[in-house]
């Protein structure tokens, strides 16, 4: 793979998406080991550069990066800039300077890591941008369904929350779709994206204003093989997007309630969750905590994930993973 | 000033004549013997032929930055980039700092036009003081200073209150003003909103800006109009909907006018897939049906003017975040070139419709009454030459404007505008603007 950034989910062909996961599965485990350093990125230097706060994608590629060896600087910036303030490009040019072989790049606005990939020599990583995208959560979540269920061709994932704003349910499409996932998404329309009635035809996803419809399918075929809860943003509520918080866990969360009667069809069905949760709101104590629950794996798998993305990016081929 | 002779220029892109102009008003038109000299002044002889003459356009619509950020654009160098995109008039918007809300910042405006002496620059006043929204500007003393303000506009921002629109347009009555409306309903679309509300925006995650923001507005303000036996003019169009709604006001007779950019004509919402800041524009470049409709409009006449919307910016203002850019696109030079393209070349306008869309109209809607006047013996020698078989591959570095903000960089128009003449002056040649070329080049 001689890719040289990580945009967008659409940039990974399957075979790369494959390829990745295989390379995480092989860097998982290391992290077992007792020694888990690996000399692979010797020398190189990653710059995680967060103008957003984040604590698990941020020291996940830390640690990615400190296994593998190379120079890891965390760099938090302003939040969004505005036309007073530096512009993004002299925020990114002046780091660049320093010889910087990679920059992973957390921004609240969509698209600046398309943006700084335009303007640097270093290898650009999304570690999320604005309401657009997120490609590591959505490999790290594909690693974690495929270590619960195997290949994921023709499963049924059904992803419930907040879409309008959500960069892992964009992510999570793309990549889900990739592998031969069979995706429905859920919302209540507030809180579906501009024009997804389209995107959505034209990507091969389902999408519902109906949770339980979605749940507990007539057919057995159409019931999900995972559920994937995403956070709800309680500033959310003030926009109006929907009345009260109760009244949204009544419609889409998944309850205590929700989780007995699927329970009852699939015991071991996985629950998703990117973190962090509102408990109580998207997702019930009961259901974050459950025995099928993979939201630590997904933690988990969150550093290996990074690692191979890292190898990718910046090792080459050649180079042996382990 | 020497006199003029253009020789065998296809009038209005019709039959050929040649049109001598002396003292800086079209003297005649016809026949005419060229010499180095007539009656003992000297005359300066262009030979036109093949090429396509113009009344000197008109825009109704430009943002020229001084004063506050003559980084991005002057009012001289902005008048430049329109000499040498062959305005001869154009009207300066009021959302500079500070606001062009008093009848002491119109003049100022208005001596810098006449200062820079390349095209004439007519000052555009704020509805509401420093653009608030909340109480009407000295409109009456702008209307009565020696700029004479008739359009009023808070444009950037909409004129949302409509009780303080409805009073705007009942106290500009007195004196035949006009109200120029940027429709964007705040609470519908935002000022963060940045790119037209479909898919493209759900994929990109970029915050939306419906069609229908505008729609509520155009339908409100012409209702407004209707109200107050007032004229509104509907600023930069851009929806399949709101050409609907301008289309039944003007069937009722409500006095509404329109104006749609070269932008929304030729460029769409896909361009946004790349994040680049220089496709984001006010209201958002919209998809293919809205371009569609608004270029029909124009076509049919519902949409009477093209005006540019030339929004000059600094480097840097372009450099953030998409998110967080500055909005805007450069547009003078090339807005004739692009109405070229999309509607001359594909045969849905004249030369003579573009006259009047781009001159005629302008000019009416804005009240010069110097301006955007047929090309006929006694009349002010306010004209432009066009090429229209040359095509041109537009080259940011090479604009007049101090700002490189251009969307059509390295792309191939056609019609190049030769000269601009403005009551007889040629203030811009073939890009370059007077004092920039040698006057023996033209001959």
């Amino acid at each position: 793979m001689t890719r040289k950034h990580l945009l967008s989910s659409a940039d990974l062909s399957r075979d790369e998406v494959d390829s990745i996961l295989d390379t995480a599965a092989s860097m998982h485990d290391v992290q077992r080991r007792e020694v888990k350093k690996l000399p692979t990125l010797r020398g190189r230097t990653v710059i995680n550069l967060f103008f957003e706060d984040s604590t698990r994608t941020r020291s996940s590629f830390e640690i990615a990066g400190k296994w593998m060896s190379a120079d890891t600087i965390n760099i938090t910036g302003k939040g969004s800039s505005t036309s007073k303030g530096e512009s993004l490009r002299d925020t990114v040019m002046t780091i660049c300077a320093m010889s910087v072989d990679a920059l992973v790049i957390r921004h609240s606005a969509s698209g600046a890591c398309h943006q700084v990939a335009q303007w640097v020599d270093a290898s650009v990583i999304n570690a999320g941008d604005g309401t657009h995208e997120h490609p590591t959560q959505a490999l790290l979540d594909a690693y974690t369904l495929r270590q619960r269920l195997g290949s994921l061709e023709g499963r049924h994932i059904v992803i419930v929350g907040d879409l309008a704003h959500s960069r892992v349910f964009r992510s999570n499409v793309i990549t889900l779709g990739r592998l031969g996932a069979r995706v429905t998404v859920v919302a209540p329309p507030t809180l579906m994206p501009s024009g997804i009635g389209d995107w959505a035809a034209r990507d091969g996803f389902a999408t519902s204003w109906d949770l339980d419809q979605t749940l507990y399918a007539a057919s057995p075929a159409d019931r999900p093989d995972a559920v994937m809860m995403l956070r709800v943003q309680r500033e959310r509520m003030s926009g109006g997007f929907f009345p009260t918080e109760r009244e949204y866990t009544a419609g889409y969360g998944l309850t205590r309630e929700r989780l007995a009667r699927l329970y009852a069809a699939t015991p071991d069905l996985p629950i998703l969750h990117p973190g962090p949760m509102n408990r109580g709101l998207e997702i019930s104590a009961e259901a974050a905590d459950a025995t099928s629950s993979a939201i630590l794996d997904q933690v988990s798998a969150g550093v290996a994930v990074r690692m191979a993305v890292l190898y990718h990016l910046l090792a080459g081929e050649t180079e042996a993973a382990a | 000033m020497t006199d003029l002779l253009l020789k065998g220029a296809n009038l209005l892109g019709d039959n050929g004549a040649d049109v001598l102009v002396r003292e800086g008003v079209i003297a005649e038109i016809g026949s005419i013997r060229a010499a180095a000299e007539l009656d003992g002044r000297r005359l300066t002889v262009v030979d036109a032929a093949g090429l396509v003459l113009l009344p000197g356009l008109v825009d109704l619509h430009a943002h020229l930055r001084e004063p506050g950020r003559e980084d991005a654009e002057t009012v001289a160098s902005g008048s430049a980039a329109a000499a040498a995109g062959g305005f001869t008039a154009i009207l300066a918007m009021a959302n500079t700092s500070p606001v062009t809300d008093t009848a002491e910042a119109a003049e100022r405006v208005f001596d810098l036009g006449r200062a820079a002496g390349l095209v004439d620059v007519q000052p555009i006043g704020a509805v509401s003081k420093g653009l608030a929204g909340a109480e009407l500007a000295e409109l009456g003393l702008m209307a009565r200073s020696r700029a004479r303000v008739r359009v009023f506009s808070d444009d950037g921002k909409c004129v949302h209150d409509a009780r303080l629109m409805r009073r705007a347009l009942d106290y500009v009555k007195a004196f035949g003003g006009t109200i120029s409306q940027h429709a964007q309903d705040p609470r519908l679309a935002d000022g963060s909103a940045c790119c037209h509300e479909g898919e493209v925006s759900g994929r990109l995650g970029l915050p939306a800006w419906p069609a229908i923001a505008e729609d509520v507005v155009v339908a409100r303000d012409v209702q407004l109009a209707r109200h107050t036996g007032s004229r509104v003019h509907v600023a930069h169009v851009s929806t399949a909907a709101s050409v609907e709604i301008i289309r039944w006001a003007k069937a009722q007779g409500i006095a509404v006018t329109a104006e749609v950019t070269p932008h929304h004509l030729a460029l769409g919402t896909d361009l946004l897939t790349g994040y680049d800041p220089v496709f984001k524009v006010n209201p958002p470049l919209r998809p293919d049906e809205d371009r569609a409709a608004i270029l029909a409009a124009l076509v049919d006449g519902v949409v009477d003017a093209v005006a540019t919307d030339h929004a000059p910016h600094a480097r840097h203002d372009k450099e953030h975040a998409f998110p967080d850019a500055a909005f805007g696109m450069l547009g003078l030079e090339t807005a004739l070139a692009v109405v070229a393209e999309v509607a001359v070349r594909t045969r849905l306008l004249s030369w003579a419709d573009v006259a009047d869309r781009m001159s005629f109209a302008p000019a009416r809607i804005a009240g010069l009454a110097d301006q955007g006047r047929p090309i006929a013996v006694g009349e002010p020698a306010n004209l432009v030459l066009v090429d229209p078989d040359a095509s041109w591959t537009v080259d940011r570095s090479a604009s007049q404007s101090l700002s490189r903000n251009n969307p059509w960089h390295g792309r191939t128009l056609p019609a190049p505008v030769v000269a601009t003449f403005l009551r007889g002056e040629c203030t811009a040649y073939r890009g370059r603007v007077r004092g920039q070329f040698d006057p023996e080049e033209i001959a």
